[in-house]
């Protein structure tokens, strides 16, 4: 086990060090002057101007020579300074994250959590049953295949603009505070369904037919043609069928983490959800590139984190990574 | 039904011709396909061009309506798809070849030489594509469609290096190879003349994943607002689509076609890629 943590630990390690030198090395080897481009593109008087130009370029550290630059990079990282930001000048890039990140949390974890608990139980519910292999799966695959925002304007405008049952902008109404009252809560949660909802579909398509498919391989495998041949009920030959394929279906979700926090990104932007990804697009427009790089640290780093904590569970759900013999 | 036993050739076409998953797969791509390379002939407006009234919903004269600037929907939906296309084919491909030749030489020479390429893999895999796309395209000033599809492939090859290393160390214990290396032969040689041809539906199978992985990741770039800066995508026509309010004015001829398309296009493929793997596996098949 222990060998297990410290090898993940370890590539944890060196990912977040790639991580932090492409945010330092593209700027640098780039086309084009950075500050420049971010100056030119956020509309502000020429006296603020020259301010914001002097920071920036002391900012970007482009005085110094290059292993300079990326040693101060590195400890301006562990100091928690990530630059400030053009588009809400002067507000620090990580107190604008920090502000962000609550709302992708309320997305993320349980839309993640509930369609792979879904996903994967209608998965092994419609393994080889012909029946639902003809009719409901092929819909699924179309699932897995559609574009996060695609299904997210779809929905909007259907159930938010044509039947007018959900807002489709913003995480509560306009008129309000964020506070503890009970008018607020059905506020938020009213904001938050659709989005949800979008990323939850989308998932669960995945879900239910990667383990599909893998029921049907393990069901092949010789301890369950065994266990049929020794008589054992169907419902028992699945169970385990079920526990065997549970394994590379949590290493999926290390996987396909990633892509699940990109389609939250672009959910967000399509229902202007207050989280990383409306925050990237506003980072975007206005050439803010301390906010892009701040945003892009912030998910490597919370897909890590992320990463570590599945680690753990396969730790607990798979005795034989506890025994030292290797798991994944 | 017992398959005709004359060429190991036939055996495949049999099976394959009756699996509906691949049949149906194979019919989507390929009307797809056929639409990407006719459509703009089919078509007399121009990408850009005011083709007629704004916001006309679909009509026997504008086939998918025309959007809030008066362009033509059916005109940007058949040149996005060729951009999916390209994508697919150069993002895909290029993950694809990347992956193999990572994937090859950590399957095949093992120890120091897969101990660290299979941290490389691992470490790329960990941190999101998007995240990384994000990066570099918004300091891109230009973008095409082909930058696109370099930099997606470029990030996208440690899927193709797992399941291609895997499937050579599997391979690699085999007496075949052994024999090979009897003959003296280079390892590069083995590679490519004894153990890529066996793996050659593995390959391709990779290969179908990796276009529908890079469609979808153009697509959401494109959608951010970071896609090619000239020209036209499925994934740009839904961001104009959006910052247009084609959601509130209910323009939804704007919208629909191009998701629909990469919807089914990429769900097509996958679809493709468990039918084959339901004929080059026999276990798999329905029974």
């Amino acid at each position: 086990m222990k060998r297990y943590f410290s090898r993940k630990v370890f590539i944890y390690i060196l990912t977040f060090f790639l991580a932090v030198t492409i945010d330092w090395l593209v700027p640098r080897f780039m086309p084009g002057n950075p500050v420049q481009n971010m100056l030119s593109r956020a509309s502000i008087q020429s006296d603020a101007a020259e301010v914001m130009r002097g920071y920036y370029t002391k900012a970007f550290g482009l005085d110094v020579p290059l292993w300079q630059q990326y040693l101060n990079f590195w400890q301006a990282i562990f100091h928690g300074d990530l630059g400030v930001s053009v588009y809400m000048f002067p507000e620090k890039v990580t107190n604008v994250i920090f502000r962000a990140v609550p709302y992708d949390l309320a997305l993320l974890v349980p839309s993640v959590l509930l369609s792979w608990i879904a996903g994967n139980k209608f998965g092994a519910f419609a393994a080889r049953s012909r029946w639902l292999d003809n009719t409901i799966l092929p819909i699924t695959y179309l699932l897995r295949a559609t574009p996060y925002m695609w299904l997210a304007i779809l929905m909007a405008w259907s159930l938010g603009i044509v039947w007018g049952i959900f807002p489709i902008s913003g995480a509560y109404s306009f008129s309000m505070q964020p506070s503890f009252s009970f008018a607020f809560l059905v506020s938020f949660l009213r904001h938050w369904f659709l989005p949800f909802a979008s990323l939850f579909i989308v998932q669960f398509g995945g879900w239910a037919i990667g383990m599909r498919n893998m029921i049907i391989y393990e069901l092949e495998e010789d301890y369950s043609h065994y266990l049929e041949s020794l008589g054992a009920p169907r419902s028992l030959v699945r169970k385990y069928a079920f526990r065997n394929a549970m394994l590379p279906q949590i290493t999926g979700l290390a996987l396909r983490l990633g892509q699940v926090v990109a389609g939250a990104l672009a959910t967000e932007i399509v229902f202007s959800y207050p989280g990383i990804g409306y925050l990237l697009l506003q980072a975007i427009n206005n050439q803010d590139y301390f906010l892009i790089q701040g945003c892009f640290l912030f998910i490597v780093i919370g897909v890590l984190l992320a990463n570590f904590i599945i680690d753990v569970v396969y730790v607990i759900v798979d005795p034989r990574t506890r025994q030292g013999m290797e798991g994944t | 039904m017992e398959p005709p036993q004359s060429k190991e050739k036939n055996e495949f076409f049999y099976f394959a011709l009756r699996n509906n998953k691949l049949v149906i797969g194979l019919i989507v791509v390929f009307f797809f396909l056929v639409f990407a390379i006719i459509g703009p002939f089919l078509t007399e407006h121009d990408l850009n061009e005011r083709a007629g009234p704004r916001n006309q919903p679909p009509s026997a004269e504008y086939w998918f309506g025309t959007t809030t600037f008066g362009q033509d929907v059916f005109t940007q939906f058949v040149y996005g798809l060729r951009a999916a296309f390209i994508v697919g084919l150069v993002g895909g491909g290029l993950a694809t070849i990347v992956g193999m030749m990572v994937g090859f030489f950590a399957g095949y020479h093992g120890g120091m030489v897969d101990e660290l390429l299979n941290m490389l893999t691992n470490t790329v895999i960990t941190i999101p594509k998007l995240a990384v796309l994000l990066v570099i395209a918004a300091y891109l000033t230009v973008r095409g469609v082909i930058h696109e599809s370099i930099v997606i492939g470029l990030w996208s090859w440690p899927w193709a290096a797992r399941a291609v290393r895997s499937q050579t160390f599997s391979l690699k214990s085999r007496n075949f190879i052994d024999m090979a290396r009897m003959t003296g032969m280079s390892s590069m040689k083995i590679i490519w003349t004894e153990i890529a041809p066996n793996m050659m539906s593995y390959l391709f199978m990779t290969f179908v994943l990796q276009f529908g992985g890079a469609v979808l990741a153009a697509a959401t770039l494109d959608f951010i607002g970071l896609g090619p800066t000239e020209g036209i995508s499925l994934g740009l026509m839904m961001q104009h689509s959006f910052n247009w309010s084609a959601i509130q004015l209910g323009i939804w001829w704007w919208f629909v076609p191009p998701g629909a398309a990469l919807a089914l296009l990429v769900g097509a493929m996958y679809l493709m890629n468990v039918g084959l793997d339901e004929v080059f596996n026999p276990k798999l098949r329905e029974r």
